[in-house]
């Protein structure tokens, strides 16, 4: 087992990670920055950003480009598409281990690691992804020119992406587990008045079926338990967005969305042990708010390894 | 027009060709900008450097060139971006439609583009 000590470990590299390493690194604390999967994190799936201050036009993939050189030029260690194994956060030497084979230790660790879209989780979902299952309205909505779709999801994303679906859809039907919507007013005005669109509420899929491709999907109606087929030619999942904190529970404290609880200087209930952007429990999920989080995180946890220094330094002998 | 990312660019069907006779292994993710496949160049740029035997590329998915991937009978049914394909020796190998994680990547280039012994 190989072992390496760091000042800093920064969990995940999407924006606030890498922001949190360009402030750690500049602060010549020795970073390490570990991330499950690509640099970037969700920012890079924007095609174009156009609500970052002072730059006009930027994909998310050339702004995580620039972050990650940032981050380097500083001295920060970056290790990317990493498998975590383990996180112990509660001992002074916190420490991670990756890969099988490493485990690295810090005094300090930021916790950092963004969110996803949910998936349904029923069976077939994992094989008819790609041939009739979607999670990208405009990547794969003109594969469906001409044929009947569903779109699962009653949030401002699926109302809206049912709309957007029917430039090439004949027919979109979203199915959606409750009686009411939670998108915003105008969404849902749009979509329920749509004249391509129809809508199956109390609802869930309990499976998806077919050969090569999907055919169908079979649907539960909440109300009566009945399971029936349902046959389309593809179906788009909205469903909304969860936290990548599953091996971050009994860790440090979660909410009931498995939200990282902070406070206002972004310190977890666990002494030394900082989150930031996406995964902290709050209402607004930006690359702003990723970068203005992660500053306080990284600041604050600067400031805390300071004075745990100085705490810890053997007083001066009277002599 | 090309993709902007640090891979390889296939611009056309003869530097397509050309790669397949110039590399035993070759992983080519066609597609577009979009969040499907960002992340499949994501994972191809940060498994270049480990997987040298393998030549990593893309091509974009509405240039006319990309007809050698588009329509490749691999590629029936294929209802999602990015197509991306694997070849050994000009043939392929594994085709796989819509986005794809490490893991699922990972096996694919080390059960079917094993380097040579
Ligand atoms: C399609 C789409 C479009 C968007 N458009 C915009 C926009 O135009 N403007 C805007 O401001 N915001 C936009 N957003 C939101 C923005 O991308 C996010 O708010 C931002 O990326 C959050 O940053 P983050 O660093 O907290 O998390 P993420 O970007 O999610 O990055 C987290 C990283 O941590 C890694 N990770 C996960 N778990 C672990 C672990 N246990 N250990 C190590 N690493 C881990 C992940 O693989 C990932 O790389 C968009 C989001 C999406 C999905």
């Amino acid at each position: 087992m190989h072992n390496e000590h760091f000042d800093a470990i920064v969990l995940g590299a999407g924006p606030a990670g890498l922001t949190a390493a360009i402030y750690l690194s500049r602060a010549r604390i020795k970073t390490l920055v570990l991330n499950q999967g690509t640099v970037g994190g969700q920012m890079i799936l924007t095609h174009e950003v156009a609500n970052y201050p002072g730059v006009e036009h930027v994909s998310g993939y050339a702004l995580a480009n620039i972050m990650k050189k940032q981050a380097k030029e500083f001295g920060a260690v970056l290790k990317t598409v990493r498998t975590i194994d383990d996180i112990a956060l509660l001992a002074d030497k916190k420490t991670v281990s990756v890969n099988g084979d490493t485990v690295y230790t810090a005094d300090v660790v930021i916790l950092t690691p963004g969110g996803r879209s949910r998936t349904l989780g029923v069976p077939g979902e994992n094989r008819f992804k790609g041939h009739g299952i979607s999670y990208c309205a405009t990547c794969d909505g003109e594969f469906f020119t001409g044929k009947e779709i569903v779109v699962v999801g009653g949030g401002n994303s699926a109302l809206e992406e049912a709309v957007s679906l029917t430039k090439y859809a004949t027919k979109v039907t979203i199915v959606h587990q409750f009686n009411h919507f939670q998108g915003f007013q105008h969404a849902i005005d749009e979509a329920l008045n749509h004249p391509k669109i129809e809508v199956m509420t109390e609802t869930v899929v309990n499976e998806f079926y077919g050969d090569e491709r999907l055919e169908g999907v079979m649907l539960r109606n909440l109300k009566t338990n009945e399971v029936k087929p349902f046959a389309t030619d593809g179906v788009f999942v909205f469903i909304g967005y969860q936290a990548n904190t599953e091996g971050l529970n009994g860790v440090v404290e979660l909410n009931k969305w498995n939200e990282i609880v902070v406070d206002a200087n972004m310190q977890t209930n666990v002494e030394g042990v900082f989150a930031a952007g996406d995964a902290i429990a709050k209402r607004f999920r930006q690359i702003t708010t990723a970068v203005g989080d992660a500053t306080t995180a990284a600041l604050a946890a600067s400031a805390w390894l300071h004075e745990r220094k100085r705490e810890r330094k053997p007083a001066f002998a009277n002599s | 027009m090309f993709l902007q990312t640090n891979l390889t660019h296939v611009n056309s069907a003869a530097e397509w060709q050309k790669i397949l006779d110039e590399n035993e292994n070759v992983m080519i993710c066609c597609g577009r900008m979009g969040p499907m496949c960002i992340p499949v160049y994501g994972i191809m740029e940060e498994l270049e450097e480990e997987y040298k035997h393998v030549k990593f590329a893309d091509m974009l998915f509405d240039s006319p060139e990309a007809h050698v991937i588009r329509n490749a009978p691999e590629a029936r049914g294929f209802m999602g971006l990015p197509f991306t394909f694997y070849y050994k020796n000009g043939k392929v190998v594994k085709a796989t439609s819509s986005i794809q994680n490490e893991d699922q990547i990972r096996s694919i280039l080390d059960q079917h583009l094993a380097p040579s012994k």
